[in-house]
């Protein structure tokens, strides 16, 4: 399926295996699997995990430093749990990539991103009505938001160096 | 009043050049229809039974004067010379074409406005008392907050999709004009015992099909960590909520599912992981914004005004307006006036661009100007010197806005209903303009006092019909509408959800249904209390039988 | 997006103008502002004609939320949706009968197209 991040289209280079035993390098597993990918992981590949919007950040808090994806479900855009999972897990300290995958709509980008998710994967349908050129002009249609903590560009941070800076 | 910096003007004008780029994706297909409509919603516009329909953010109920000539302006230019002031303290017009809607939130943007999640599931336009910095019990003006609030919700990226819509509200007094209990959110300004502002926040009420009144998960959040705990409140319901049926994905439900207490807990879980400083907005920003909403410079004045005094004595009209519609300021020679949009016979909530004109002049000539939309489908000048009231009182005569019913029988509640409304199952201005007519005698209006009637012709209750003394929901039955008529609620702390009298009852029965209502108050009250309070003293059953021997009656 | 389920015959299609909102009705050839110009179909395979009318537009972005109106015929053969709520929806607000249809305003060219 497309796969697209900030800077456009982008190949994907991960494997989706659910049970692991994939012999690539760099493997999409399933949740269920993750701790016996890790585990069993001698052969020096790179593991990710695809969870649905269900599972709770805590439950992937062990495997985070040891996890090089993390790819989180969006059922249709306007289930956006994936968006607080992404937030939380970067809150826990997850340095991944993280992958919203899903019937996301470019306008949905800018949030995605704001959120610490690096890249979309996209159904092929989707991704042929929406091309890459208006994700990349949505992410970039709003300079500055009003929230701290999503991302260095906010209006907050930018009034108080302004004060600071004695404007 | 807050007034844009150069972040915020940017920050609408991108907004309307995003949704000139989603009209036009929309257009040529990159957006289907099902993808569009929460972009458009979001922009406030609905499609509506004849057209679109445009509902314009009104924060907290604050206009200036530019502001609303700026609303007639548009109402003539891009709409049929009118508007409609909602319950969530917004415009809305009722005829704009998609085409237009672009050059229409330009023209908002000149003049500091917006139609940002005036719609869609997302956080919605904050409101709060419509009284803010009038009344004399306020701890501290609620529109600082609610400013911080409107801002830190805009475009907020975590919570742009969430499970439904999630509405705020804030008030600063001991009373609560605001509904604050029938809210998602209702924070209450408090002190505690240190002396210490902050809030008291409540979760989880609302109308609709499931009316719930809100219980409080923290008796006291210092002022200074409310972004942060809005935050988690948000994150808890982002992922909590339900999403498996659109009528139970409120967070009412998952409060009422979960229960207060564990909700509770899972907010503190989440506050407590927060880096809640990397969150909030620092004192200086909160400084900044409260600045704005700084007391106007009061003229020094005797508490009593002659004129206003001899106005009075001469003229019995005015006079009983001044009874009716003026709220106690707490600066001495001042006055809040109420501006009735109700009109016996007119669409309540309506306001034509001419009396958008009239009210913006006052405002500019004697109150600050500054104007105050309320939930009730009113206006406020909110400061107003009372040797001003006659000759306000004169031009709204002229402007056929100076109707003497705030908090009457006549001043109705009532959504747009199916003249306009395309999710409505019945209408309900024929109604309020059928009540109008049959209590429009004042002196009778006076005689039975406060009574609050409000109306929705859906079970969505966007006139408030749970929380009315009289509260009166539209439906369909076998193909015809159908009224049913709840008794009891009450909008204010001591928020109380009415119960229903009984079956439906034909369009045409109404207004005697609702007289004898009344009847069985004025013939039972004690010692002079209220409609409510003989409500609550008498029970449902003297007014439910009146009801049932009407239903009974022979043809 | 599919089309409701189908009411009772005689029907008609009608639909949102998608750029301006305004009712807009299934003429057989084009879709106009004006009820009475609606093609009214007495059977099943009208019906149907209209259904598949209403996907077409649907799917070429000129309309938005069409679907079939039951009616019965006035003196004049003249479509009258049977529904109270239709009915306010082709004429305009019952409260303001100098808005809409019913007043001749239209938010759209009233040849159509």
């Amino acid at each position: 399926m497309p796969l697209l991040d900030r800077n456009g289209a982008k190949t994907d280079d991960w494997t989706l295996s659910p049970d692991g035993a994939a012999d690539a390098p760099r493997v999409l597993v399933a949740f269920d699997h993750v701790q016996n990918a890790l585990a069993g992981n001698g052969r020096g590949r790179r593991i990710g995990v695809a969870i649905a919007n269900t599972i709770k950040a805590e439950a992937l808090a062990p495997f985070l430093t040891d996890l090089d994806l993390v790819s989180i479900a969006f059922p249709s855009y306007g289930d956006g749990r994936g968006f607080s999972i992404a937030k939380q897990l970067r809150h826990l300290g997850f340095k991944g990539t993280l992958r919203a995958s899903g019937p996301l709509i470019a306008d949905q980008f800018a949030y995605a991103l704001a959120c610490g998710f690096d890249e979309v994967e996209l159904p092929e349908a989707q991704a042929a009505r929406q091309p890459v050129d208006q994700w990349v002009r949505a992410a970039a249609s709003i300079s500055k938001t009003y929230q701290r903590g999503f991302g260095a560009q906010n209006i907050l941070d930018a009034r108080r160096a302004a004060r600071l800076a004695g404007k | 009043m807050y007034r844009y910096d150069e972040f915020d003007a940017r920050f609408v004008r991108e907004r309307v050049a995003q949704f000139r780029d989603q009209v036009a994706r929309r257009l040529d297909g990159a957006l289907n229809e099902d993808e569009f409509k929460p972009l458009r919603l979001k922009n406030g516009v609905y499609l509506q039974l004849h057209a679109y329909m445009l509902r314009i953010a009104i924060p907290y109920g604050t206009l200036s004067s530019r502001q609303l000539r700026q609303l007639a302006l548009i109402g003539e230019k891009y709409d049929r010379g009118y508007g409609h002031f909602t319950t969530r303290t917004n415009m809305q017009f009722n005829w704009p074409r998609l085409r237009d809607v672009p050059a229409i939130l330009d023209l908002l943007a000149d003049v500091e406005m917006h139609c940002i999640q005036t719609s869609g599931n997302c956080i919605r336009n904050v409101t709060a008392d419509h009284f803010a910095g009038v009344a004399a019990d306020e701890i501290e003006d609620p529109r600082p907050t609610a400013e911080l609030i409107r801002q830190w919700s805009s475009l907020h990226p975590e919570f742009d999709y969430l499970p439904r819509k999630f509405k705020i509200a804030v008030t600063g007094s001991a009373q609560d004009r605001a509904v604050i209990k029938a809210h998602d959110i209702g924070l209450r300004i408090l002190r505690n015992a240190k002396g210490e502002i902050g809030y008291e926040v409540m979760v989880g009420g609302g109308l609709g099909r499931t009316p719930m009144i809100a219980k409080t998960i923290r008796s006291f959040l210092p002022k200074d960590e409310l972004l942060a705990y809005l935050e988690s409140v948000l994150r808890v319901y982002n992922l909590e909520g339900r999403r498996d049926n659109k009528y139970k994905a409120r967070v009412k439900i998952l409060v009422h599912e979960i229960g207060a207490e564990t909700f509770s807990r899972l907010v503190e879980e989440e506050y407590a992981r927060l880096d809640g400083p990397s969150i909030v907005a620092d004192p200086e920003e909160v400084a900044r914004i409260a600045a704005y909403f700084a007391s106007p410079h009061y003229e020094k004045l005797p508490a009593r005004s002659a004129a206003f005094e001899k106005g009075k004595a001469k003229n019995r009209a005015f006079a009983t307006w001044a009874a009716v519609n003026l709220f106690a300021h707490k600066i001495p020679g001042y006055a809040a006036a109420t501006i009735s949009l109700k009109a016996i016979g007119e669409a309540p909530g309506d306001v034509t661009c001419a009396q958008m004109r009239v009210l913006a002049d006052l405002a500019q000539q004697y109150s600050f100007d500054e104007l105050r939309i309320t939930h009730a489908q009113n206006v406020v000048l909110p400061h107003v010197e009372q040797d001003d009231l006659l000759a306000i009182w004169q031009t709204l005569v002229e402007a056929g806005l100076a109707t003497a019913n705030a908090g009457l029988i006549t001043d109705i509640i009532a959504c747009p209903g199916l003249d306009y409304c395309s999710l409505a199952t019945a209408r309900s201005i024929p109604i309020a303009q059928a009540l109008a007519h049959r209590f429009a005698d004042q002196k009778r209006q006076l005689d039975i006092g406060e009574l609050n009637v409000k109306i929705s012709g859906c079970i969505n209750a966007c006139g408030h019909h749970h929380v009315g003394h009289i509260g009166i929901l539209g439906l369909e039955k076998s193909g015809k509408e159908s009224y049913q008529i709840t008794l009891g609620g009450d909008a204010t702390l001591n928020a109380a959800i009415g119960e229903n009298l009984g079956p439906g009852l034909a369009a045409q029965d109404v207004p005697d249904a609702i007289e004898r209502i009344v009847d069985v108050y004025l013939a039972h009250r004690q010692n002079g209390e209220s409609f409510i309070e003989s409500v609550r003293r008498l029970g449902l059953e003297p007014f439910k039988a009146v009801i049932q021997e009407k239903l009974h009656a022979p043809a | 997006m599919s089309v409701a389920k189908r009411p009772p015959l005689p029907v008609i299609l009608l639909a949102n103008d998608l750029l301006d909102g305004e009712v807009v009705f299934w003429t057989g050839k084009q879709w106009s502002p004006e009820p009475i110009e609606a093609l009214i179909a007495h059977n099943e395979t009208g019906a149907s004609g209209l259904e598949a009318e209403a996907a077409k537009a649907l799917a070429a972005n000129r309309v938005v939320d069409a679907y079939l109106v039951d009616v019965s015929l006035d003196a004049s053969g003249g479509a009258v949706p049977r529904h109270y709520r239709e009915k306010i929806k082709t004429e305009g607000p019952s409260v303001r009968r100098d808005l809409g249809k019913q007043a001749g305003l239209f938010n759209i060219a009233r040849n159509g197209n």
